[in-house]
């Protein structure tokens, strides 16, 4: 029962408090405090769709509760499934690359692919709002990249890469980069079908970052700790870094990473071949 | 902003249920969010205001109802409620509790005219 609005059922809550402030849930989390609960409409106190079929009989006679239980993203995930095994009959070992904007996502690319020197078939999708921008800077390397710009949208979902893959030159056993937009929020939310996701947090940003977007590292199967080289001018604290990141998720791998220097691009590389290897 | 994905999403599930319902109108949609969805209601009412203008469900009533996060600890098996996904196990303080409840988001049903 909500203390607040006094709407009932065991499991569920009416309100429209959750998710939202970040912030706010990593300072609730740190003081123990509880919830407080908004309710929608407190004349409405059951939660459950007998109560709402009941409350509907004294409106019109024809209006009817009709029982619906359908995931708003089955429709990405039915897609994302498809092209999970479109890349498993192929062996192609998908990665969905996911990070804030400024992380040095593409330079890290960039680096890993020219270290890769084409020892493996390898291509790229390049999310992006608005430009072409990061697409050449991969192509430039002399591996193909395609762009998907997604306009106003902030994520890629399992549509457009299920369009992209006919258009790119895939080599079976081969390696997809997916660059995903750069976002901490919205990507983790949408299946592209991928092995693995890799989250990707430069030292640059706080060492909270976990704690305040943790879908993202909780989604994550290994995490890049990328601009190592600008450590000594920080204070960024790595250990505690990774110790927040394995509160939300315990199993996360990470690669202390530097795309300027060079640091932990082989670490990366042969990470993908055992999961290559693997696939 | 994925709630524009989320309310286009919920739009074509209403529409679809409408359709095969034969209904003329949609008074009201039901929807059961998970806590750890990672959601933003106030945004998501907004998306669906945009996205659900000159369609069957123009000017619903949308209820959410609040699903609580709830795992289980992969070291000791101890059931607990999870409020973020860094919560610990209350009995052994293990992190990375298995989530079972409370991250999925549903179209739970809808009132039809
Ligand atoms: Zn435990």
């Amino acid at each position: 029962m909500c203390g607040v609005c006094g709407c009932g059922g065991s499991e569920a809550r009416i309100g429209s408090v959750f998710g939202g402030d970040r912030n706010k849930r990593v300072q609730r989390a740190g003081t123990g405090t509880t919830q407080a609960w908004r309710a929608i409409d407190t004349r409405r106190p059951a939660a459950s769709p007998a109560g709402l079929d009941h409350e509907s009989t004294d409106r019109a006679s024809v209006a009817r509760l009709q029982r619906v239980e359908r995931d708003i993203l089955g429709k990405n995930e039915r897609i994302a499934a498809a092209n999970r095994s479109w890349l498993a009959e192929r062996r192609i070992l998908a990665l969905n690359l996911m990070s804030s904007p400024g992380s040095g996502k593409t330079s890290l690319l960039v680096r890993a692919l020219e270290t890769l020197g084409g020892r493996l078939p390898a291509a790229v999708i390049e999310g992006d709002q608005q430009t072409e921008f990061d697409a050449e800077r991969i192509r430039a390397t002399g591996v193909p990249a395609l762009q998907i710009n997604t306009g106003k949208g902030c994520h890629l979902d399992a549509d457009m890469v299920a369009r992209a893959l006919p258009r790119l030159p895939l080599a079976e056993r081969g390696l997809l980069l997916i660059e995903n937009v750069g976002n901490l929020v919205c990507p983790a939310a949408f299946d592209l079908g991928e092995a693995h996701k890799v989250v990707i947090l430069s030292v640059t940003e706080g060492e909270d970052k976990p704690l305040k977007y943790p879908d993202m590292f909780a989604a994550a199967d290994l995490m890049l700790l990328n601009k190592a080289d600008l450590l000594p001018y920080l204070s960024f604290d790595v250990e505690r870094a990774i110790e927040y990141a394995h509160r939300v998720n315990p199993r996360l791998e990470v690669i202390l990473t530097s795309a300027t220097r060079g640091d932990g691009i082989d670490a990366w590389l042969a990470w993908i071949e055992r999961e290559r290897a693997s696939a | 902003m994925h709630e524009l994905s989320l309310a286009e999403g919920i739009r074509d599930i209403v529409e679809e249920t409408a359709t095969m319902e034969a209904a003329t109108r949609v008074r009201r949609i039901v929807l059961e969010i998970g806590a750890l969805a990672a959601v933003d209601a106030d945004a998501l009412r907004f998306c669906l205001d945009e996205v659900l203008s000159d369609s069957i469900a123009e000017g619903a009533e949308v209820d959410v109802i609040e699903v609580p996060g709830r795992g289980r600890c992969r070291q000791c098996g101890t059931l607990a409620p999870i409020d973020e996904r860094h919560t610990p196990c209350p009995s052994c303080g293990a992190y990375g509790l298995e989530v079972l409840e409370g991250d999925r988001m549903r179209v739970q049903a809808v009132e039809l005219e």
